[in-house]
């Protein structure tokens, strides 16, 4: 029989959430150091073949034409896609005051922000003129070039500078408060960090009832921020002629695509928190079962959308499209294309058994093979397409070379490498809104009822003590 | 007469509600929940019932910054496009409304999130000198009740508090 299990201990001494938080902060484990380590490898390797590819020129990436974007586009498109779930999932899920989000979202916001600022890297490695990358700005110019408006590239630049700033204003804000408990509780550089950055929060009733405003507000703003974004990276495909690119569903299919490989990045990262700070009270079974539950919904959604895609192809008979989708499933790229297929809609099936949600190795493989498939599946928007377009004579299979597998490899260990600074400078659990998850449901209904009827007109009535520590 | 300010702290939020329960009901005379400030370690919105409605106005300001970043947004857009583009093209300037649409659109919500951050900033008093009394505690696990009174009040309300089981009392002579 299947025990209703509470997502967190109501009992936990709010003396003790700080307690642990902070202590995450100074003292991880020493797998902490090994993984930051690891990602400094991985850059080390992004830097070199940056160098190699900044002193020799584009050919050792063997970017060449048809293939002028290739996997450096579909690396951006994986980590804009990537950002989604963080603030996104967020927002939504504080607007549905669904509380279970409290421990974990704001590691999920920050990975938003991180992937965000990787993302950003790659228009600049693809330029290959990395000392011009200004020229992309659309910025008014005397050397004659006109940003084109009506380009979804331009759009692209408006809509992921507007993200990127509001969702590191979503970050900051949820952090005030717990910066300020840090300021409380260090000394030397951590302090004066911390002192800066809490802005003088005192936890007065004024501050807390703007606070709940101005989060409320920016939730509010979040969400068709967020589904604009990535409609607007899908319309650098969608507004071509291409064929493949060309499909009216791409806006969904691409927001589908973003949440989930987001949601499967929350599943990784919530795995190695747990295990790096001893966050086994904060991140628990449950929470990570509700966000295996969601995961799973989402990828039944991409997969309903794979399928439309390729029923609206299949009997909309036009020929480039269809010979397209054909050679997706027989040609050079089909074993990239089947592994998409199998890790983004069969692996989830794991997600659907209890038994499997709850063994964690079991959860980080999945998470991982997820975003595999999710990486193949921006590969198999971009390739396929560039290889097989309108005209034969430019047909063309590319393989990326070592040096362009370096700088997508790298872009990884770069992202992990903020993420991992990150948690340990600034707390990765919520501590003001784990105790506010325990402080509500410790309310009773009678105790709200007496809380509810207490006003100026009333006898009040004493209620006991619903707080820890 | 001099002026006292006072912080007294409640191990229980309950208590320091029904504290200010009593002071709602003119229990000391001289003293209102106008001037109650209250600290807690998390928001507490039930508390609103006794301390009276304090109004937020953050979200005009929101309203403010999207009708600027709409505004703003599709003029700034517009010239630019009709600068750009007349010179290098000539004859009239093309301003493609689906374009200016999907950017306008961002705007909106770059300059209402901007404008919403910075009224929250400050409408929420922030950068502000903590007040001497100030404890940690209250970013920990205990609500403090802050008031600035007279001295002739000080005694009858530090009783109300000792009757809500207060577990410390901090005071400073401001005046």
């Amino acid at each position: 029989m299947m025990v209703n299990e509470k997502d967190i201990n109501e009992q936990i001494a709010w003396a003790k959430i700080n307690t642990d938080v902070l202590r995450s902060m100074e003292n991880p484990r020493k797998s902490y150091w090994v993984a930051v380590a690891v990602c400094l490898a991985m850059v080390a390797c992004a830097m070199l073949a940056e160098y190699i590819q900044y002193t020799v020129g584009m050919g050792v990436s063997n970017l060449n034409n048809p293939h002028m974007w290739d996997m450096y586009i579909a690396t951006f498109v994986f980590w804009i896609g990537m950002s989604h779930s963080g603030t996104l999932l967020s927002a939504i899920l504080h607007l549905l005051h669904a509380d279970w989000r409290k421990p974990i979202y704001r590691f999920a916001e920050a990975m938003t922000t991180f992937s965000l600022l990787t993302a950003g890297l790659f228009p600049i490695i693809h330029l290959g003129r990395v000392w011009n990358m200004y020229w992309v700005l659309p910025y008014v110019s005397d050397r004659g070039i006109w940003p084109n408006f009506r380009s979804p590239l331009v759009w692209d630049a408006f809509a992921i500078s507007t993200y990127l700033s509001a969702s590191m204003l979503f970050l900051f804000i949820g952090m005030i408060p717990d910066l300020a408990i840090c300021r409380d509780n260090t000394t030397g550089w951590r302090k004066k960090l911390y002192t800066a950055l809490s802005l003088g929060w005192e936890g007065n009733d004024r501050q807390w009832r703007n606070f709940r405003k101005v989060y409320l507000l920016m939730a509010c703003f979040l969400i068709p921020l967020a589904v604009s974004v990535h409609s607007i990276v899908s319309a650098d495909f969608a507004m071509s002629i291409m064929p493949g690119w060309h499909v009216t569903s791409f806006p969904p299919y691409f927001v589908a695509g973003a949440l989930y490989s987001g949601c499967a990045a929350i599943i990784t990262l919530f795995i190695m928190l747990r295990y790096f700070f001893r966050f086994e009270e904060y991140m628990t079974l449950p929470i990570m079962e509700k966000t295996a539950k969601l995961t799973f919904a989402i990828a039944m959604v991409w997969t309903y959308l794979n399928l439309i895609e390729f029923a609206s192809v299949w009997y909309g008979h036009d020929m480039y499209n269809k010979e397209l989708l054909i050679a997706k499933a027989t040609g050079p790229y089909a074993w990239v294309f089947w592994t998409m297929l199998f890790c983004g809609s069969v692996v989830p099936f794991a997600l659907a058994i209890r038994k499997l949600r709850r063994h964690m190795p079991t959860m980080f493989v999945v998470s991982i093979l997820l975003n595999v498939g999710m990486f193949f599946e921006r590969w198999m928007i971009v390739a396929p397409t560039l290889s097989l377009s309108h005209e034969p004579w430019q047909w063309d299979v590319m393989w990326g070379s070592i040096v362009q597998w370096a700088l997508v490899f790298g872009s990884f260990g770069w992202f992990g490498l903020l993420f991992l600074v990150f948690v340990k400078v600034f707390p990765s659990v919520s501590m003001y809104e784990v105790k506010e998850m325990v402080f509500h449901r410790n309310m009773t209904a009678g105790q709200r009822d007496v809380l509810r009827m207490t006003d100026h007109a009333k006898p009040v009535k004493q209620t006991p003590g619903v707080e820890g520590a | 007469m001099s002026k006292r300010r006072i912080l007294a702290l409640f191990g229980d939020f309950a208590e320091a509600h029904d504290a200010i329960a009593d002071i709602r009901r003119n229990e000391v005379p001289g003293v209102t929940v106008d001037d109650i400030t209250m600290k807690s370690p998390i928001e507490h919105p039930e508390v609103e019932e006794v301390l009276g409605d304090r109004p937020v106005h953050i979200q005009k300001f929101t309203l403010f910054g999207a009708i600027f970043g709409l505004v703003f947004g599709f003029l700034f857009l517009a010239s630019a496009q009709a600068t750009f583009l007349v010179q290098p093209q000539g004859g009239k300037a093309v301003i493609p409304l689906p374009a200016n649409f999907v950017l306008v659109y961002e705007m909106v919500i770059f300059f209402a999130v901007w404008m919403t951050f910075l009224s929250f900033l400050f409408l929420s008093g922030l950068f502000k000198k903590r007040s001497r009394l100030y404890s940690e505690k209250v970013s920990l696990d205990q609500v403090g009740l802050m008031l600035e009174i007279d001295e002739s009040i000080a005694e009858p309300l530090r009783d109300l508090f000792k009757k809500h089981k207060v577990l410390e009392i901090r005071e400073e002579v401001i005046q």
